[in-house]
Formats: structure tokens, C-alpha cells, sequence
């Protein structure tokens, strides 16, 4: 079996398993959580451990595989393939979905242990896991929207996946509303796309080689469509309040969501445009500012948050800016390196906040917890190397990659953009050891020495294997500064822009970098553990609109939500009560009236009767009179 | 010359408009019978004025087959007052309105 032919099976099969899962539930001839736990982890493993051939073979020639199915739309000289293609990129991206996504997978086997829809949740998060291998894995914008579409579908139904709490029910309808507005810039972006570079066969590669003929003013409205569509699934101001609503999904979803499918899809979507992105640069610094914004609001929120997945959730949204800044200066390859080890920290964080979360009986406040790390070590040292990473603490994977971005975007001379960045990266180590402190190592006065639940062991070690992978993955981009020669990058082999910075400059900056990682979490220990400095959480002026994100959710709520709402009220009450009732009924007098007219015809005398049929007689004759006289 | 085809047709188009008038004013049914043979007459009187006043045979066969056709009708038209007679023992057309609008008696 080559290579190209395992493609299509990577991405069947979870596809396949969700509808075999989904129909068995619905069915009710399957209860019990066995199968579908089996079924379930079986078939992500299996898609991780098959893919890994062709990963190996695109990753060591740095040829793509193609691997093509059949012919889907054909009118003419233009075809739309349903064809899947695997280059560096895509390989890259295919083993973080295929690696955090099982892994992920596993742990929610412990975490849904016990749920009475434990099927339905195995085939939604099957469904997640393979339309985000058809987004990657598409050959041409059509299919990847295809992909694209269905992760917004399932992360829906898992969002909602509590359909009795009205909570759940409503942040699904926001995250896929949210969404919509986004897609709804792909789709145009898309659309233009196609109209203007006029290929026969609508597919990446032929799209950059018809590139060319495309004036540069439609280029950066493409280009700026397809951001918005980023920006929709990777949760970037404005369009990002859906993500910390959608922490009222079962935990692992997040994990997903956050780690391994969705949100990653804008990232990758700007990495897949970047020979489009590399023709429009000043597109770039709007996607980078964007970034950068959205990194340092959204770590500003996530230190005021007191949900533990509220906090990670804006820590996402964060590091998302971060790597939106790399793709905006041009660094493609530093973004999908910060994608990669993100992936891997994120899915640890969110996997040890679900354990946490089960050990104090589904309670998700911070401050309601405390003391983990004295009687639980062995969930507290992964939440450590996860905090570690995201801090960007030598050795482990955050520093190499936010650093990379850190430095490149220095270097390409976004001076305040870096500056940008900096405060960012000293609220990430502030808010992420804010909740490690908090929860691990306070003392936890008012929660006493309560009874912590028990925990399934496959939430315990599914945390190792990704630990280790958190230690791990930040040596395939070490700088060259530091000896080694970002691997990584030439794995990618993606249109970086090319920028020249000394050595002793790029020590210094990273020596910048540490310094404030170290500041931020030594703010934190000294307020949150020594409590040195005292707490101000609530009482600062700013806390409140801070907890609240600066009311952008409320604003929407009221400017659109109710907005709508109103305009919906007035229609229901004007238009249709008036207007379109008002002209039904009209009609329908009229008919009543047009036939009080004619019954009064018809009243049963013979003298009558015979009047009319002359009159019709008559005036048949001279009607033919006229048409035959002449 | 009083006796031209001129005197003739303006007395065919007087039966027919006599028999109108009695078609629609009258309520019983031999007044209703009597104008419609008025008016099968007029026809008639026109048919074979039409005849004589242009040398042509045709007009006048038409007529001479309208007398048969009539004399058939007269036969039907009597059996059906004869037959309305004992459905409603009256001969007013008023009594035979069944198909009226209710609304509007």
C-alpha cells in the first residue's frame, strides 16, 4: 500500500466511526460505554499510527502526496476534485490532529465515564477529529470550506453537547453564529478568489501559480476576507467572545477545541494563503496587529478570570494572537512551530484543569480550590511543565516558539508590535502561574481538607504522554542562534520572508523574553503565595471590566442580540399584522364581496336568465359580425 | 313598393324583438313558449326574405328545415309544461327557482 492511499483512509475513518457510533446510539441497541470507548480512542489511534508513513515520507523528500479520489463538480474545461494532498505543511499539521487529538481522545474515556451519552459524545468528537483532517488535508479551497463547515458543525453539537442547561445550549448558538459571520468572509473570499485567478482546476497549487495575473488591489481584498474567516474560527478581536462561552462543553472538548481542531483551522488557513499573503505585506501587518491586539486584551482578561477554563480559554485566544503576529510579519513557519507546541501545552493544560475540575466535584472557580500539589502531585507536575511551557521557560516548548515569533518580529522591525508581545508575555506568565498558585500550592483556607474525587487513570497518564511531548517538541525549532538550525522551518519549506539579525542581538532579545516570563511569575508568587502584595482582584477600578472583557460581549449582546430581537418584534407586530395580514384579508373581502355580486345574478328567474344568455349571444354575433365584416 | 325585402326584414327583427320582450317579462310558461316561437318565426321571415331578395335557394332550405326542427321543439317544449305542471301544479316560471342563491330570494 504507497503512501497516497493511506490519505483517504486517515480521513474516512473517523468520519465513518462517528457515523457508526451515532447511528448505534440513536438506535438504543448499544448502551453500555465499552464499545463505544473502544471504538471510539481505536480509530484516532489508528489514523495517528497509519498516518505516521506518509508524514515520514512527505517530511523527508519535502514532496507532497496527492492522492486523488474522484472528480466532484465538472462543467467544461473547470473541475472541483474531491482530492487530498499532503505537503510538509499539512503533514505537520496532520500529526498534531492525529497525535493531541488520541490522546485526547483516551482522556475523555475517563472524563465521560459515567455520562449517559457517552456514545453520542464519542461520535461527535470522532466527527471533530475527521473534519479537521479533511480541512488539512483538502487540495483545494472548496473541500478545505467542506472541512472547514463541518468543524464548525461539530463544535457545535459538543459545545451543546449539555442540551438541558440553557448555558450550553446558548454558547453553542453563539459560537456558531460568531462563526458564520466569519465564514461568511471565507466564502466571499473564496468566491473572489476563484473569479479573479480563473484556474481549470480550482486547486492551491494552481492557484499560486495564477496568482500573477491578479492586480494587487484584489489580492488584499481576498486576502482580508479570508482573515476575517480566521479570525471567525481562531476567535481574534473582534469576533472572539464565542470561546469563553464554549467552555460550557465537557471538558476535553476544550482541549480539543483549543488544542488540536478548530481554532488552529484560521492559523492554518493563513499559513495554506501565504504564497497570497506574501504578494500583499501590508495585509500582513493588519492580520499581525490584529494578533498582537487581540494577545494582550485577551491576557488582560485572563488575569482577572476566576474560572479555571475561563482562563485558559482567554490564554488561547492569546497565544492565537501570537501566532497570527508571526503569519502577519511573515514568519510562517515560527507561527505553525508556536501552532505545534501550543497544541501540546494547551491540550495539557486543558486536560489537567479537567482533572482538577472532577477532584473538586465539578466546581471551576479558582478560589474555590487549593492545595492540589501537596496531596495530588502527580496532576500538579504536568500542570507545572504545561504552565512552564506557556511561560516560555527554557526548556521547555513555549520558549522556542514564542521566542522565535518574538525575536522575527523584532527583527522585521514591528518595533511596538514586539513591545506589544513583551507585556503579553509578562501577563502569560502572570495569569497562567495566577491559576497554578491558586490551585497547586496555596493553602486553600476556606476549602478546608474536604474529600477530593476520585480520578480514572487514563486522565492521569494521558497527562505524561503529553508532558513529555511539551519537553520534547520545542527541539525541532531551536534557533540558530543557540546551535541549532530550525528544523522545523525547513520541514515547513514555506514562503518566509527572510530577516538578518545578529546573534548577540537575538541573545539579548530571548535574555529580554526570559526575564519578563520570570518577572511575570514572580508577581504572581509573591501576590498568590507569599501574599506579599495584597490581592486586588475585585477592587481595582479595572477589574470589573477586565472580568467582563470590556463588555464587548454585552455590547454585541445588546447592539445585535437585542437589536435583532427588536427589529424581529416590530416586523412580527407592523409588517405582519399590517402589511401582510392587512393585504391577505383585503383580498379575501374582496372575493366575498365579488361573490355577494354574482350570487345576486344568479336568482333562479327564468326572465332573467334569458336576458343574459341574449345579451351574451348578442354580443357573441358581433363580435364575429366584426372580426368577419372586415 | 310597400312588400320589399326592406318591410320584410323590419318585421322579422319586430317578432324577434317582441318575443325577447316576452321571453323576459313574462312569467308563464306558455307566454314564454308563444315568444320563443315568435322569435324562431322572425328567424324564419328573415331566412326566406333573404332568399327572394337575392336569387339564391339556400337561405329558403335552411327554412323549410327550421319548420321541422321547430315543429320537433314544440312537441318537447309542451311535454315538459306538462310535466313541470304536475311536479308544481303551476305554470308561473317563479315556482321553478330551486337553483337560485338562497341569499338573494
Amino acid at each position: 500500500m504507497s503512501e497516497s492511499t493511506i490519505l483517504p483512509i486517515v480521513a474516512v475513518l473517523p468520519l465513518l466511526s462517528a457515523l457508526v457510533m451515532g447511528s448505534l446510539h440513536i438506535s438504543g441497541s448499544l448502551r453500555g460505554e465499552r464499545f463505544y470507548a473502544l471504538v471510539g480512542t481505536i480509530v484516532p489511534v489508528l489514523s495517528a499510527i497509519v498516518s505516521i508513513f506518509p508524514i515520514y515520507s512527505v517530511l523527508s523528500s519535502g514532496r507532497a502526496l496527492d492522492s486523488h479520489l474522484y472528480e466532484w463538480v465538472s462543467i467544461g474545461d473547470f473541475t472541483i476534485d474531491i482530492s487530498l494532498r499532503l505537503d510538509p505543511l499539512s503533514a505537520v499539521m496532520l500529526f498534531i490532529v492525529t497525535f493531541v487529538g488520541s490522546v485526547i481522545h483516551i482522556y475523555a474515556v475517563g472524563y465521560m465515564r459515567g455520562d449517559d451519552g457517552f456514545g453520542r459524545f464519542f461520535s461527535y468528537f470522532n466527527l471533530f477529529l475527521g473534519s479537521m483532517l479533511l480541512l488539512i488535508l483538502a487540495s483545494n479551497p472548496i473541500l478545505m470550506f467542506v472541512g472547514w463547515e463541518l468543524v464548525g458543525l461539530s463544535s457545535y453539537l459538543l459545545i451543546g453537547y449539555y442540551y438541558d442547561s440553557e448555558g450550553s445550549i446558548e454558547a453553542a448558538n453563539k459560537a456558531f453564529v460568531l462563526n458564520r459571520v466569519g465564514d461568511f468572509g471565507l466564502m466571499s473570499g473564496i468566491a473572489l478568489l476563484f473569479v479573479s485567478t480563473q484556474t481549470d482546476r480550482f486547486s492551491f497549487v494552481d492557484i499560486a501559480g495564477g496568482l500573477g495575473s491578479v492586480d494587487s488591489a484584489t489580492l488584499a481584498l481576498i486576502g482580508g476576507l479570508l482573515f476575517v474567516g480566521a479570525i471567525g474560527k481562531s476567535a481574534q478581536i473582534p469576533l472572539f467572545v464565542w470561546l469563553p462561552d464554549a467552555m460550557a462543553g465537557p471538558t476535553p472538548v476544550s482541549a480539543l477545541i483549543h488544542a488540536a481542531t478548530m481554532v488552529t483551522a484560521g492559523v492554518y488557513m493563513v499559513a495554506r494563503f501565504s504564497f497570497l499573503y506574501e504578494e500583499i505585506p501590508y495585509i500582513g501587518e493588519i492580520i499581525a496587529y490584529t494578533g498582537g491586539v487581540s494577545a494582550l486584551l485577551a491576557a488582560l482578561f485572563a488575569s482577572y478570570q476566576t474560572d479555571i477554563k475561563k482562563i485558559l480559554a482567554y490564554s488561547t485566544m492569546s497565544q492565537l494572537g501570537y501566532m497570527f503576529i508571526g503569519a502577519g510579519v511573515g514568519a510562517y513557519s515560527t507561527a505553525l512551530f508556536h501552532l505545534l507546541t501550543h497544541a501540546f501545552f494547551k491540550a495539557l493544560l486543558f486536560m489537567g484543569a479537567g482533572a482538577v475540575i472532577i477532584l473538586f466535584h465539578h466546581r471551576q472557580n479558582i478560589f474555590e480550590m487549593g492545595g492540589v500539589a501537596r496531596r495530588r502531585a502527580d496532576i500538579a507536575i504536568p500542570m507545572l511543565v504545561g504552565g512552564l511551557a506557556i511561560s516560555g521557560i527554557p526548556p521547555f516548548a513555549g520558549f522556542f516558539s514564542k521566542d522565535a515569533i518574538l525575536v522575527h518580529t523584532f527583527a522585521s522591525g514591528h518595533y511596538l508590535l514586539w513591545g506589544i508581545a513583551m507585556v503579553g508575555a509578562f501577563l502569560t506568565a502572570y495569569y497562567i502561574f495566577r491559576l497554578y498558585f491558586v490551585v497547586f500550592t496555596a493553602s486553600g483556607d476556606d476549602t478546608g481538607e474536604e474529600s477530593l474525587a476520585e480520578i480514572p487513570s487514563t486522565m492521569i497518564w494521558t497527562l505524561y504522554i503529553l508532558a513529555i511531548g511539551t519537553v520534547v517538541v520545542g527541539f525541532a525549532g531551536v534557533p540558530e542562534a543557540f546551535g541549532g538550525d530550525f528544523v522545523i522551518g525547513d520541514l515547513l519549506s514555506l514562503p518566509d520572508r527572510v530577516v538578518a539579525i545578529s546573534h548577540t542581538l537575538e541573545w539579548t532579545l530571548t535574555l529580554m523574553g526570559l526575564c519578563v516570563s520570570v518577572c511575570g511569575i514572580a508577581l504572581a508568587y509573591l501576590i498568590f503565595v507569599r501574599k506579599s502584595i495584597k490581592e486586588r482582584n475585585g477592587e481595582a477600578i479595572y477589574a470589573q471590566p477586565l472580568y467582563e472583557a470590556l463588555y464587548i460581549d454585552r455590547l454585541y449582546r445588546t447592539v445585535f442580540v437585542d437589536g435583532l430581537r427588536r427589529v424581529s418584534g416590530w416586523c412580527a407586530k407592523v409588517v405582519d399584522d399590517t402589511l401582510i395580514d392587512g393585504a391577505i384579508m383585503a383580498v379575501v373581502r374582496g372575493y366575498g364581496r365579488a361573490g355577494d355580486v354574482m350570487a345576486g345574478l344568479q336568482n333562479g328567474s327564468v326572465g332573467r336568465y334569458a336576458i343574459y344568455m341574449l345579451t351574451a349571444i348578442s354580443l357573441a354575433s358581433l363580435y364575429i359580425l366584426n372580426r368577419t365584416g372586415n | 313598393m310597400i312588400w320589399n325585402p326592406h318591410f320584410f326584414t323590419a318585421l322579422a327583427v319586430f317578432l324577434i324583438y317582441i318575443g325577447i320582450v316576452g321571453l323576459a317579462g313574462r312569467k308563464n310558461l306558455f307566454v314564454i313558449y308563444l315568444s320563443l316561437e315568435l322569435m324562431l318565426n322572425g328567424i324564419n321571415l328573415a331566412f326566406v326574405t333573404l332568399s327572394r331578395a337575392r336569387p339564391d335557394m339556400d337561405p329558403a332550405v335552411i327554412a323549410l328545415l327550421m319548420v321541422g326542427v321547430i315543429a320537433a321543439e314544440a312537441a318537447i317544449f309542451l311535454a315538459m309544461i306538462v310535466h313541470l305542471f304536475g311536479l308544481k301544479r303551476s305554470v308561473n316560471s317563479d315556482d321553478f327557482r330551486e337553483l337560485a342563491d338562497g341569499r338573494s330570494r
